[in-house]
């Protein structure tokens, strides 16, 4: 049984002009202590699909899955008081923004020891005794004190610890990071995903990493799931994918960072992930793709089988035989 | 997974039709759109509206109860007041009143208030201090109270409480702009503007001002009934427009002492504020909904 | 080990910030106060006709007698002296005597004053009790049935000219029900000495059987009527400030942690709400002042309100004018508490 179950899952949001898909038709499976990245650019609706999973989406989202579970227990027939049960305990979530995640008006330490308050039942001095452990194994000098500050009085860094202090209290299954190092400096950004793999390491947990750094992924992740537009246009071990990407975007994601620059000037993605009002009829990446053709406009595309990455285009074969160059 | 069943992508709205899709999703601005638009017509049409002349007095019909209760008459639909004149067509004729009081304080408020504003987020720090002060004192007297100790010294007269009421609300129009203005120019649009080479005259008033509108107009709205509410709390209390003009208010303050005998004398004017004030505020909740890119949905 | 870790600030430095924080806020206190003082020294100054002749009324006087009062009331003095003798006056609590009862108008003001703040706190008290509640429950609702019922009901309220609410309400209670009475504060049945001011209280205090009943009795319509415009905008400013709130990023992290509904909204977010709503409770009571002018002046309150609407009539420029001071000067005293106490509700605002 896999810790983790989603089978086309489409989350749409009623706007002033319609409905807009966010997500459309992704697959993710995840097992017991494994980790996963997801990536793809600003608007791919990476995050929102996990926040489906955990059941965050405002109510202007509408959610349609033809399976999503989790340890077998599916998430769409449950009751509101059931899946508070889980989440916050054996699955947890942190975001991108620390400074904003936390609430301004309580102390770190009321924070944190509320989940330890509701989820386990501990008593006071127990829960007071855990804070101070958890602060401990993420890092926070001082842990003692530390739990008497409010959030604006410490770093970015410090309060992504906290989030994730916060996260793991209740020794969760499923920690989904959400682009959990973006909005911090770059040597703290190193901390934060070790401190993370660690965690994974020692509680075994499944780990679900929500990025668009491809940097991030190929350090961290063992297998990729590469998003565009709403749809998983790619999958593959993190090691394949990096020796050989299926799909044209996935190849240009690869080319953009500097570590593979064969010029001097860095490679780009021309335009930008299509929105509301320009969303291509045929293949989503068509009108960015060096390699689109009429087809590509016309008609969407459907996976691949396994060995090819899964990939949703229509020219992998022809790609990879150098036709198309 | 291949459901590619979503409709061909569709065009942008303009700014108009979004507008009018964001203020027309509150079905309550919508009714109080048109009503609105009734009273406005009322006003502008009250002479030829009104049965009676509003002043006429019908001596045979004094205190005559309105048509649906015993004793009543079509001639007089909403009943007499204690002086036998047709509480209908002095309702009718009042709206002329309630609107011009809407749209001189308003528009003196905003005018001034906006210059002053404008002035004081460009202006160098020392003068935009004594300008906030100014508006600070002039914000820590109760608006009503200052607006009748005004009225006092002016002597009382409708003329003399617009005037007043407008001085009152000046400050809100004031703070409101500058802070909207301060915001703007931190933005980069002002800052490129500048660059551009842009005169002080024309980032005021070409570059920053248009961005600061929609508050203002929000606030216009609203302030435009609290203006009405206002003058008839003025007139009520004998320090607005005097009998036997039919200001709402001042109707009111009349037929006090019939309160308990004659319910219709009361009941009438202060139904024809409410509803006016309750039209205007809709609207104003709707124009804010629809300006405000924060509440919008997403 | 984690030396990248910087710390922006140490923990527990709230104190001096907050000194600094009550020092601006009193800064800016004194020139107001100033400001205040020059408008009300100014208003007898800038009214038509002569006051000395006003006080004289209907009878006239004698030229002697004219030049007399010119010397006591010091207008023969250069103007930028008056004013000094006038701010002198004030912050000795000298504020002249009244024309018509020739008392002196501070003690006056004093003497009247527990009877506004006993019906403008119960206003208060009226408006906080219902409109929080009514702010959180619509907002919880957001789009539905209660959101609706609620937020359109406070906008009538939002909309209410008082004095015709006050109008209605007695036509209804007292006219038709009998339940209430129409004016003052007691019952003539009743009397005993003022020991508090506050009506509610002397009358336990004063052990008569049936007095608090009257007291409370009097005390209902002007609450009501009081009450009903702050109640309004308490209710629609806390569920906006709660629309707000409830969309922040620490919101997501409350439920994310499986936080019930109720916690959610009655601990994180309204705790964070309430910050916007005190001030607008802050502000309401300058609009209380206002409303307790039309609402003591209807049902007759011997407060604030009605001494200053019978002055204005009365042409009594002395207690207009000290009374407007007064006012102000509480109404700002009010403010500054209020802002004092938002520091200590907002635990960010102590770090600037």
């Amino acid at each position: 049984m896999s810790l983790l179950r989603i089978r086309n899952l489409s989350v749409d949001f009623a706007t002033a002009s319609g409905q807009f898909r966010a997500v459309d038709g992704v697959d993710v499976t995840l097992e017991k202590g494994e980790l996963l990245a997801i990536v793809g650019e600003s608007g791919s609706g990476k995050s929102v699909s996990m926040l489906a999973v955990m059941g965050l989406l405002p109510w202007t989202a509408t959610i349609t899955a033809d399976e999503m579970s989790f340890e077998g227990r599916d998430l769409t027939k449950i009751t509101p008081r059931e899946r508070r049960s889980i989440i916050g305990k054996d699955m947890a979530m942190i975001f991108q923004e620390p400074m904003s995640s936390l609430n301004p008006c309580f102390t770190v330490g009321f924070q944190i020891k509320e989940a330890l308050r509701i989820h386990m039942g501990m008593d006071r001095a127990t829960r007071n005794n855990r804070a101070v452990e958890l602060f401990d194994q993420v890092g926070i000098p001082d842990a003692a004190s530390r739990l008497n500050t409010f959030p604006h009085q410490m770093s970015g860094g410090m309060n992504q610890r906290v989030m994730i202090a916060m996260a793991i209290a209740c020794n969760p299954k499923l920690l989904i990071a959400d682009e959990p190092t973006t909005a911090l400096d770059v040597t703290i950004q190193a901390q934060i995903l070790d401190l993370l793999i660690r965690l994974r390491d020692e509680q075994d947990m499944g780990l679900v990493l929500i990025t668009h750094d491809m940097g991030v992924v190929a350090e961290t992740a063992e297998r990729v799931s590469v998003q565009y537009a709403g749809q998983k246009v790619e999958e593959q071990p993190v090691k394949d994918l990096f020796r050989h990407p299926y799909h044209p975007y996935t190849s240009a994601l690869l080319s953009a960072l500097p570590e593979r620059a064969t010029s001097k000037i860095l490679p780009t993605i021309p335009g930008v992930v299509p929105g509301q009002f320009d969303r291509p009829q045929g293949c989503l990446f068509s009108p960015r793709c060096q390699f689109a053709d009429e087809k590509c406009a016309q008609t969407p595309p459907v996976p691949c089988g396994p060995e090819q990455g899964r990939a949703l285009c229509h020219h992998v074969d022809a790609i990879e035989a150098g036709e198309m160059a | 997974m291949s459901d590619q069943a979503t409709p061909a992508a569709a065009t942008r709205p303009s700014a108009l039709r979004e507008f009018w899709y964001y203020f027309s999703e509150n079905r309550g601005a919508v009714y109080g759109f048109w009503f609105f638009v009734a009273f406005v017509l009322c006003a502008a049409l009250a002479p030829w509206l009104a049965p009676y002349d509003s002043a006429e007095q019908f001596r045979d019909h004094i205190l005559q109860p309105p048509v649906w209760q015993e004793g009543g008459s079509w001639a007089f639909p909403l009943g007499t007041d204690p002086l036998g004149r047709d509480m209908l067509s002095r309702l009718i004729a009042g709206s002329r009143f309630s609107f011009f009081v809407g749209v001189i304080v308003v528009s003196i408020a905003v005018s001034g208030g906006v210059m002053i504003g404008l002035l004081s987020g460009f202006a160098p720090r020392w003068l935009d201090t004594i300008i906030m002060r100014i508006m600070d004192i002039i914000l820590a007297f109760p608006s009503l109270l200052l607006a009748l100790v005004l009225v006092a010294i002016l002597g009382p007269s409708l003329t003399n409480a617009m005037i007043a009421i407008a001085i009152v609300f000046q400050p809100h129009y004031v703070r409101l702009t500058r802070a909207s203005v301060l915001a703007e120019r931190q933005k980069d649009y002002v800052t490129s503007a500048r660059i551009a080479g842009a005169g002080l005259w024309r980032m005021m008033f070409v570059t920053v001002l248009p961005n600061c509108l929609a508050p203002i107009i929000v606030q216009g709205a609203l302030s435009f009934s609290t203006a009405i509410l206002d003058a008839a709390a003025l007139g009520f209390l004998g320090m607005g427009a005097q009998p036997p003009t039919p200001e709402w208010g001042t109707m009111l303050a009349e037929a006090r002492e019939f309160i308990l005998r004659a319910w219709w004398v009361v009941t009438f004017p202060g139904l024809a504020i409410l509803v006016t004030v309750l039209a205007i505020n809709l609207m104003g909740d709707g124009l804010r909904d629809a300006l405000d890119p924060k509440l919008k949905r997403s | 080990m984690h030396i990248a870790d910087k710390f922006s600030k140490r923990p527990h430095d709230c104190g001096p910030l907050m000194l600094r924080y009550i020092f601006t806020r009193l800064g800016s206190f004194i020139p107001t106060f100033i400001g205040v003082t020059l408008i009300s020294f100014m208003f007898i100054r800038v009214l038509p006709g002569d006051p000395i002749i006003v006080m004289a009324g209907e009878r006239g006087m004698s030229e002697e007698r004219y030049q007399e009062m010119v010397v006591k009331l010091g207008f023969d003095k250069p103007v930028i002296q008056q004013y000094w003798d006038y701010l002198t006056g004030v912050l000795q609590g000298d504020l002249g005597n009244s024309f018509v009862t020739k008392k002196p108008v501070w003690d006056e003001f004093f003497a009247l004053f527990p009877a506004t703040v006993e019906l403008a706190t119960c206003a208060m008290i009226f408006a906080i009790a219902l409109g929080l509640p009514a702010g959180v429950i619509a907002a919880v609702n957001r789009g539905k049935f209660f959101d609706r019922a609620l937020m359109s009901t406070a906008l009538v309220g939002y909309s209410m000219p008082i004095f015709w609410w006050a109008l209605l309400l007695i036509i209804v209670f007292s006219g038709n029900l009998g339940w209430t009475p129409v004016s003052g504060r007691l019952d003539l049945l009743y009397y005993f000495d003022d020991v508090t001011g506050f009506m509610l209280i002397d009358s336990v205090l004063s052990g008569q059987e049936g007095a608090f009943k009257s007291a409370v009795h009097h005390l209902v319509l002007p609450t009501i009527v009081l009450g009903t415009v702050p109640l309004a905008v308490i209710a629609r400013q806390t569920r906006s400030a709660m629309l707000e709130v409830l969309g922040e990023d620490y919101i997501r992290t409350a439920r994310a942690k499986g936080l019930s509904p109720t916690r959610i909204n009655g601990v994180h977010a309204l705790r964070n709400a309430l910050i916007p709503v005190i001030t607008v409770i802050g502000l309401s009571v300058g609009v209380l002042m206002g409303g307790a002018i039309l609402t003591e002046s209807i049902f007759s309150w011997p407060g604030i309100g009605k001494w200053m609407m019978d002055s204005i009539f009365r042409r009594d420029y002395p207690v207009v004018q000290g009374g407007l001071l007064l006012i102000a000067v509480i109404v700002m005293i009010v403010n500054l508490t209020v802002d004092l106490l938002y520091g200590v509700i907002n635990p960010k605002i102590r770090k600037r």
